[in-house]
């Protein structure tokens, strides 16, 4: 071994030359807590092995050592919690996927408390027998209450990768594109399909999770058009740079296809660069793509072939082998024993022998391979074993040793006498399992392919077309012209290019095929003894997932491949069994006597990979997680010591301490200033809704319980709305401003959806009225001034409107000048006393508000918010739609009869529902007054009502609080309630059991505590 | 996430600006008053979930504001047409879902 960096840790398994890294560029890395070099262009995968790093995670459930296995997205065992600082973790990152970069930190996420010594390993070693599948099931399941002592020492064992516990630096964010084809994976195919598309004028995305583009191509040198491939590459990626048309984008993964052709890439802009990303650029980038048409050239996955010790470090995929070797110059060992049951496999040998190191042999598991491999092999001197395989691995924490023995030409039982190769590394092919995951994610079914022994996509209801390895393409030639047609027909099916799609057709790079020698079916390689009594044979490493685990499933009546995955958990691991799940179903279907194509797949489902937190919610976080609507007066209540409460997404005043008051202290002075003299509210996000048409009044009467053929303009009227099931819905005041010109006010929180429900009823049921709806609730500031001193009030500002009691009466509006701005002013009350809402334009709502409280200082005007609002309204026992009412409340439920017209000529919204049975029966909850017997005691609103707390749990609930507070106005406590049959038994006591074991007993009242005559808002 | 054509606004829009609305051409009684209990309680309740072809009413809420109708595959979720509320459906879900 050659050492290029002088010190203590140096790149051992480093080649000499060669591999497309930057040796003039020496990055130095972290690795549980110790430092070592590698070259610019590694991955964290290729740096560890070039520093003799065979030992990278402990298993989920055994502790067994695990090595890196593979070179790509499919790795199960190197998984790493990477970040220098704890703002910057970020929990299970593919090693094989890192770029290194300097000053990169990380370490294993498996392993508790290190890789090197787990104490869980001495588990697996005494109880590893016992651990069958279902383990967890089994033995964690009693007693129930200690599941959760029990999951965190599970979860803390298993070492699963853990998030920052502070703030992230980076920011994420994302993109929409819309494009006519997408272009999934950057291979031949890939390249040849957006070249073509783009060639026939098509707007095109390419975009494979690689560092760069060229999939296999990258590591597999052939010549393509007399130039190397790498050559080859770089000139069709330089032609789609220059069309202005094409996006290429490189370590991105195309995590999700969804209905309708949208697409989800996950970008890592700058995973490569650092720690954290560079001043002034996003970590990672989200990009929604809606495309006409899709390309899947995804690609293959290479499934290795399951064996005794299959999980030693030294276990490897053929191709992982390759890769290391011809991209990263290192050497993933010494000597090599290749098993095989495809001409695929003797690739990596080659490439071994080619650099000079030793391949003990090739063990073939076909008897008779005729592949012009076979004879390169030969050529070369490399043994040949044919008709044999490893049967087992053997070594303490590394490949020391390979069983090999010959088997039957089916593969399903050893006929030789078992021999020993020395080696420390074996790798293997079982054949290659296509990366149906993309085509599967909007509902098809992958189906089985008995020439490659492998899962091609099925038909998706958007035709994407797949090309190259992913269909079932064996040859780089079949590949390139795969690519080539699906990139033509997707550009083709296109409506923006309809009939307009050049027909510059590519011609077919000219590669050169060699022959191809008969595959075998191959998963599970047969032992002397059986699964269960042979060393562990893994099919799922990360999850620790034997081939015995599947048999003892099958047989313990998990039949449906579904639940042998969850029973198991095969495929449940952060790489979604992209290695291991073909094998697993294979075995399985030997198991069950079925072919592999009835067993079938499990579901594969978005994402791909495992996307971060970060990258999903992108830059919807902070501020812009969701919309803030703030009132025109809200800079006041701000200014003025405001605490705020959200109300969907208004922020709405919620009460105005002073220095030194509790939060009760304020609402008893807000709510006694208000009664004494003069409140005032910002009630601007009230939903309003303006309403026009001849029919305007008719259409009114058709959605709301009660009357409104007579109302005049200049009056308002309390409404009450309904669901066709009879259940109040929404309700507020609608006021007639012209013959057919209403404005209706909704809750707050109701706007959006009443606007909607009137629009369904006229569009959908009575479409030949003439009525129209708008939504003003942001043109109107609006504030209400309430008390005794109301009028006075608003007389020093408000000159033109006429506000004698008479001239000026309850429920009337009247439109003027306020503080010099146009106003409506509705004489409405929800406090019970004399109250006038002024409403004026948006934009003149901080002037009039400041203006009114210029006047007011005289009459000691105090600004409220919405608690002490829904004191002074329980006071006078006002509803709030949404608090006192869940849906299930009838208008007769709570007391409102006055409310409902039943003589209107036409059977308005809720009428029929209000006179179902079930509406009309006795003993229903209905809305009353509560006095605790104490009057001190507040009762917990949503606190259950029994009749008699004596009886034994569970108790008969009656009812509950739906309001509660203590009023200083009343000098009490006061709530109100569903209580069954309740406006039948004033008087009575209704007994609360609360949570910490007191009981809280109170009488039913009506709900009109303050001014029962009803002559303050009147006066 | 569906891409949907909006037959009054005559474009194809994001899902995010649609809402969905339920079955379509469920007809409110004529004469509610008159209805049975049993009646009025499949009028407000009963809803197909049909696997295969649905005509579903959706609200462009982010648009235009108008509700109209949708005939999906609740399998594979492809919208064979939408239409405007009075419009009749051209797909007929019966020859449809033999065909």
């Amino acid at each position: 071994m050659v050492n290029f960096v002088k010190g203590r840790f140096v790149q051992n398994y480093r080649l000499p030359s060669g591999g497309r890294i930057n040796r003039n560029k020496v990055l130095t890395f972290r690795y549980n807590n110790r430092y070592y070099k590698g070259y610019e262009g590694d991955t964290l995968a290729s740096a560890l092995l070039a520093n003799g790093v065979d030992i990278v995670g402990r298993s989920f459930k055994y502790s067994r050592a695990r090595g890196i296995m593979c070179a790509g997205v499919e790795e199960p065992n190197a998984i790493m919690q990477v970040g220098a600082t704890e703002a910057t973790q970020i929990p299970n990152v593919r090693a094989t996927e890192q770029s290194l970069y300097d000053g990169l930190v990380c370490s294993s996420v498996k392993g508790f408390p290190s890789v090197r010594f787990d104490f869980m390993s001495l588990v697996g070693r005494v109880a590893g027998g016992a651990m069958g599948p279902g383990f967890y099931y089994k033995t964690f399941m009693f007693p129930a209450f200690m599941w959760e002592t029990y999951e965190k020492f599970i979860r803390k064992a298993a070492g699963l990768g853990r998030s920052s516990r502070e703030r992230d630096p980076d920011t994420y964010d994302h993109m929409h594109q819309h494009v006519d084809v997408m272009v999934v994976g950057g291979g031949a195919s890939g390249l040849m399909a957006a070249l073509s598309a783009a060639r026939a004028g098509a707007r095109v995305i390419i975009a494979d999770e690689q560092s760069e583009m060229g999939g296999a191509l990258l590591h597999h040198y052939k010549e393509i058009d007399n130039m190397p491939a790498l050559d080859w590459v770089q000139q069709v990626c330089d032609e789609l740079d220059a069309n202005e048309n094409v996006q290429r984008f490189t370590r991105s993964v195309v995590t999700g296809l969804h209905d309708h052709n949208f697409l989800t890439i996950n970008e890592r802009r700058t995973h490569h660069l650092g720690d954290a990303a560079p001043q002034g650029m996003t970590r990672e980038r989200i990009h929604k793509v809606r495309a006409s048409s899709v390309v899947l050239a995804t690609g293959a996955h290479e499934r290795p072939l399951v064996f005794g010790n299959n999980d030693l470090p030294g276990c490897m995929q053929c191709s992982a082998v390759s890769q290391y070797i011809r991209r990263y110059a290192v050497m993933p060992g010494t000597s090599l024993v290749v098993m095989t049951a495809n001409d695929s496999g003797y690739q990596c040998a080659f490439d071994w022998f080619d650099v000079g190191r030793e391949v003990v042999a090739i063990v073939d598991t076909r008897a008779n391979p005729d592949g012009d491999v076979f004879v390169q092999a030969k050529e070369r001197g490399i043994e040949v074993i044919t008709g044999s395989a490893v049967i087992e691995a053997r070594g303490g924490e590394r490949v020391r040793k390979a069983v090999v023995a010959a088997i039957n030409d089916k593969g399903t039982f050893v006929t030789g006498e078992p021999t020993e190769l020395l080696c420390d590394t074996i790798a293997s092919s079982g054949g290659w399992s296509p990366a149906v995951h993309l085509s599967c994610h909007t509902g098809s079914r992958p189906v089985w392919n008995d020439d490659i022994f492998g899962f091609v996509p099925g038909e998706t209801p958007e035709n994407n077309i797949a090309a190259g390895r992913v269909s079932g393409a064996q040859t780089l030639s079949d590949c390139l012209r795969e690519g080539i047609k699906a990139g033509a027909d997707a550009a083709a099916s296109c409506a923006t290019l309809h009939g307009q799609a050049s027909s510059d057709s590519l011609s077919t790079p000219k590669v050169v095929d060699v022959k191809q020698g008969a595959a075998m079916a191959m998963y599970l390689v047969p032992h002397t003894k059986t699964p269960t009594r042979a060393p562990k044979q893994f099919v799922d490493m990360q999850n620790d997932v034997t081939a015995a685990a599947l048999q003892v499933s099958t047989r313990e009546g998990f039949e449906s491949i579904e639940h042998v995955k969850r029973y198991t958990a095969m495929g449940f691991g952060t790489d979604q069994g992209k290695t291991g799940n073909v094998n697993g179903m294979a075995i399985v279907a030997k198991t069950l006597g079925q072919t592999i194509a009835q067993t079938g797949t499990t579901v594969f489902r978005p994402n791909y990979t495992p996307v971060t937190f970060g990258a999903v919610a992108g830059s919807n976080k902070g501020a812009l997680f969701d919309p803030k609507r703030f009132t025109p007066m809200h800079k006041w209540h701000v200014e003025h010591g405001a605490k705020f409460e959200n109300v969907g997404q208004w922020k709405r005043a919620w009460y105005f301490p002073r220095e030194g008051e509790r939060m009760q202290d304020t609402l008893n002075r807000e709510c006694v200033a208000t009664r004494a003299s003069v409140g005032i509210l910002d009630a601007s996000t009230l939903g309003k809704i303006d309403i026009q048409g001849k029919d305007a009044r008719e259409f009114l009467g058709r959605v709301y319980t009660n009357a409104w053929a007579k109302l005049e303009p200049g009056r308002c009227r309390y409404g009450l709305m309904c669901g066709e099931d009879g259940m109040v819905m929404d309700d507020g005041v609608t006021s007639c401003l012209a013959e057919n010109h209403f404005l209706m006010t909704t809750t707050t929180g109701g706007a959006a959806s009443v606007l909607s429900w009137l629009e369904l009823y006229h569009q959908t049921e009575w479409p030949e009225m003439d009525v129209y709806f708008n939504s003003v609730t942001d043109h109107w500031a609006t504030m209400t001034i309430s008390g005794p001193n109301s009028r006075a009030l608003l007389a020093k500002v408000c000159s033109d409107i006429d506000l004698d009691k008479d001239a000026f009466k309850f429920m009337d509006w009247r439109a003027g000048t306020v503080a010099g701005a146009p106003a409506r002013v509705y004489r409405i009350s929800f406090t019970g006393e004399l109250s006038y809402e002024i409403n004026v334009p948006a934009h003149y709502g901080l002037h009039v508000w400041e203006a009114l409280f210029e006047h007011g200082r005289e009459f000691d005007l105090t600004p409220y918010g919405t608690e002490s609002m829904h004191v002074l309204r329980a006071e006078k026992g006002f509803v709030i739609v949404g608090q006192d009412t869940d849906g299930s409340i009838t208008p007769i439920d709570m007391d409102h009869a006055w409310a409902v017209a039943n003589n209107k000529p036409f059977s308005y919204i809720g009428k029929r529902g209000m006179a179902r049975e079930d509406c009309l029966r006795p003993n229903r909850k209905q809305l009353v007054g509560l006095e605790t017997v104490d009057p001190n005691t507040v009762l917990p609103e949503g606190a259950q009502a029994v009749r008699n707390p004596a009886q034994s749990i569970p108790m008969t609930m009656v009812g509950h609080v739906t309001s509660s507070y203590y009023s200083a106005n009343v000098g009490r406590s006061i709530a109100m309630a569903v209580i069954r049959d309740g406006l039948n038994r004033m008087g009575e006591s209704v007994f609360f059991p609360l949570a910490d074991g007191s009981v809280v007993e109170a009488k039913i009242c009506n709900t009109n505590w303050v001014d029962p005559d009803g002559a303050r808002h009147k006066s | 996430m569906f891409v949907i054509y909006c037959p009054y606004c005559e474009e194809h829009r994001e899902e995010e600006e649609f809402h969905a609305s339920g079955q379509a051409h469920l007809a409110r009684p004529l004469d509610p008053d008159n209805c049975t209990d049993k009646e009025w309680g499949d009028f407000l309740y009963f809803r197909k979930n049909p696997r295969g072809l649905h005509q579903e009413l959706w609200q462009h809420t982010a648009g235009c504001r108008k509700f109209f109708n949708i005939t999906r595959d609740t399998v594979s979720y492809k919208i064979l047409e939408t239409y405007k509320v009075g419009e009749s459906p051209k797909v007929n879900l019966e020859d449809a879902s033999h065909g």
